[in-house]
Order: structure tokens, then sequence, then C-alpha cells
């Protein structure tokens, strides 16, 4: 269990919570990078691609990928006794989208992951945050066996802001995921104190 | 694909698989929201109150109730976690809640407002936190 058993009559401590959101295209790796740093497995419902499902979740070019991500996942970090970040992957179909808002909702920033391969299936997460003002930070996740590409190529591609950060990361690997977040609270934080600036001209 | 299409061909449905025995909404009577509930996010935090105590002998209260006045005396936990948990839907677990902030057994604590950032000191704290892992 996250907080200590608080001793018998003392309120036990009321943490702040925060959440950052694990967007982008189907199989790209979000649930890996939710488990990657997560202190707990991340608890999720994930059921076996259904006979229904086939045609619509298109596995190409994602080999080894059988299940899909039906509802929100979510991993947990205890960074203090009273601080604790969530971690949300968003579903990654289209058609599960009425969960975003309501996942979006007070959220300190996003993940976008990419798939170079693929890159195309981000889109819709990079449009849905630019049209929220969420600022995300686009991790290009660099598969094996799949051509890397500079950052800026890929900032390019996406038609990114060009202030919006974009960093080469292994969802695997628990030091890259990290350094992600760590973009993501270091971009919510630019982004939070250009809008407290007033307006110069 | 190929070597589940055995399995997937003949499924066997035990227990879990078979689906909850008594439906979702049964659990609150209907309900889909309650009354005086502000939209509880999924990171709020559900507290058991220090006078929490005897919910077990409480006949007002549904297992699910009690369910989750147990887990929250323990320790705290968001409303994520206690879906998670009990297997229920968000908004049944949210219902749920709602009764429970109404008798008064559990409180609720507002996670940051959205569209409003936390402090810039607790986004360091964040930042250190996550480097020291």
């Amino acid at each position: 269990m996250i907080f200590k058993r608080s001793e018998r009559g003392t309120a036990p401590v009321e943490p702040v919570t925060l959440k950052i959101l694990v967007a982008g295209g189907f199989g790209v790796g979000k649930t890996t990078l939710v488990g990657a740093v997560s202190e707990i497995k991340p608890l999720r419902t994930e059921e076996t691609l259904s006979e229904a499902g086939r045609p619509v979740d298109d596995v190409d070019g994602v080999p080894g990928k059988h299940t899909t991500t039906v509802a929100m996942d979510f991993g947990r970090i205890t960074l203090r006794e009273d601080l604790v970040l969530y971690l949300f992957g968003t579903p990654g179909q289209d058609r599960f989208w009425f969960l975003w808002d309501e996942l979006a909702t007070g959220a300190l920033g996003a993940v976008v992951l990419a798939d170079t391969r693929r890159l195309e299936d981000c889109f819709a997460a990079v449009d849905y945050f630019e049209r929220r003002s969420i600022p995300f930070v686009v991790g290009v996740n660099c598969f094996e066996g799949a051509t890397r590409y500079p950052s800026d190529a890929v900032r390019h591609a996406l038609d990114l802001d060009e202030s919006t950060p974009v960093v080469l990361c292994d969802a695997r690997g628990k030091e890259s995921v990290k350094e992600v977040l760590i973009d993501v609270v270091e971009h919510a934080m630019a982004v939070g104190a250009a809008a407290r600036q007033p307006v110069t001209t | 694909m190929s070597d589940d299409d055995g399995q997937a061909a003949m499924p066997h449905w035990f227990d879990d698989d078979a689906g909850p025995v008594v439906r979702p909404y049964a659990m609150t009577r209907g309900r889909t929201t309650s009354p005086a509930q502000h939209r509880l996010d999924l990171i709020a935090v559900v507290i058991a109150e220090s006078h929490a105590e005897e919910t077990e002998a409480d006949q007002t209260l549904s297992p699910e109730h009690v369910d989750i006045v147990g887990l929250c005396r323990d320790t705290p936990q968001s409303v994520a976690e206690l879906a998670a948990e009990l297997d229920l839907p968000i908004g049944v677990i949210r219902v749920l809640i709602g009764d429970l902030v109404d008798d008064q057994l559990v409180h609720v604590t507002r996670p940051v407002p959205p569209a409003e950032l936390p402090d810039e000191s607790i986004l360091r704290d964040v930042i250190n936190g996550l480097r020291a892992l």
C-alpha cells in the first residue's frame, strides 16, 4: 500500500495528487511506458483483441501485438508521502474518445507517444492537446528496427509548435521514461510561467 | 493470432469471466449520479473519517460501501484506485462515494482545479521527486 498506515487517532496524510496523461496511437507503447515507472502493476482492463475489433484495430506494422487496452489503465508514483503522481494511459482507439475529456480534466500535462513507422496515428492526440491548451511533450518511442529520425524531422512532420518538446525515448526503460516525465513537468512550468507573464509589446 | 485461435474458438466462462452476478448499477439502486455530489475526479482522494469504525454493523450500508470505507481506513485511496481494487465501474464508485460523503463516513480531497496549474513549488517537488526515483 502506498501511504504509511496511520496511527490510530492521528489523521492520515492527505496527499496532493497530480496526473499526467499518456496518449498516442494504438500499439505505440502507452501501457509499457506507464508500467516502466509505476510502483504498482498498472491497473487496467485489457482484453484480447476481439473478433469485432479485428477489422478496426489495425495491427499491421506492430508485430507481436495481440491485445489492446479497451479501458484506461493507470500507474502510480509516490514522490513523497504527501505527493502522488498518477499516469493515465488514454484509450488507443478513436472510438473511446469520450473517455478523454474525463481524463484530461485537471491534468498537469501529457506525453504523446509516437512511432515513426505510423506517425499519423498520433495526429489525433496532438490535435486534442493543442486545442485544449494542455502542455504536452512528444516522445518518439524508438522501436527496434524502426528508422531513427532526428527530432526536428518529427517536429516538422507533425507540424508542431516550436516550443513543443520532441524527445526520443524508450518506453520500456525506467530512466528514459523518467526523463520524458520530467520534460513534461518542465514544459508545463514554462507554459504556466509564460501565461502568467503580462503581454509586452 | 494463429496460436490463440484454438482457445478463442472455445470460450469457457468461469467466475469473473462470466461477468458480474449483480449488474453494476443495481448496487446503486439504479442511480447514476448522487444528488449533492460534485463530479469526483479520478484522482480525488477518499479518506475515511476517524469515527467511521463500525461500518460492518451498519445495516444501511451495502457490502460495497463497507469495502470502500475499509480500504480508505487503511490508506487514503484515489477514486480510480478504488474502482480498480473493487472492480467496479467509475460511475458506480462515484455514486457509492457520494452516499458515504452524505453519511459523513468519508471525505474527499479536491485535486487541483482544472485549467489551473498547481503551485510552482509543487511542480519543482515533482521534478525533484522524479529525478530521485
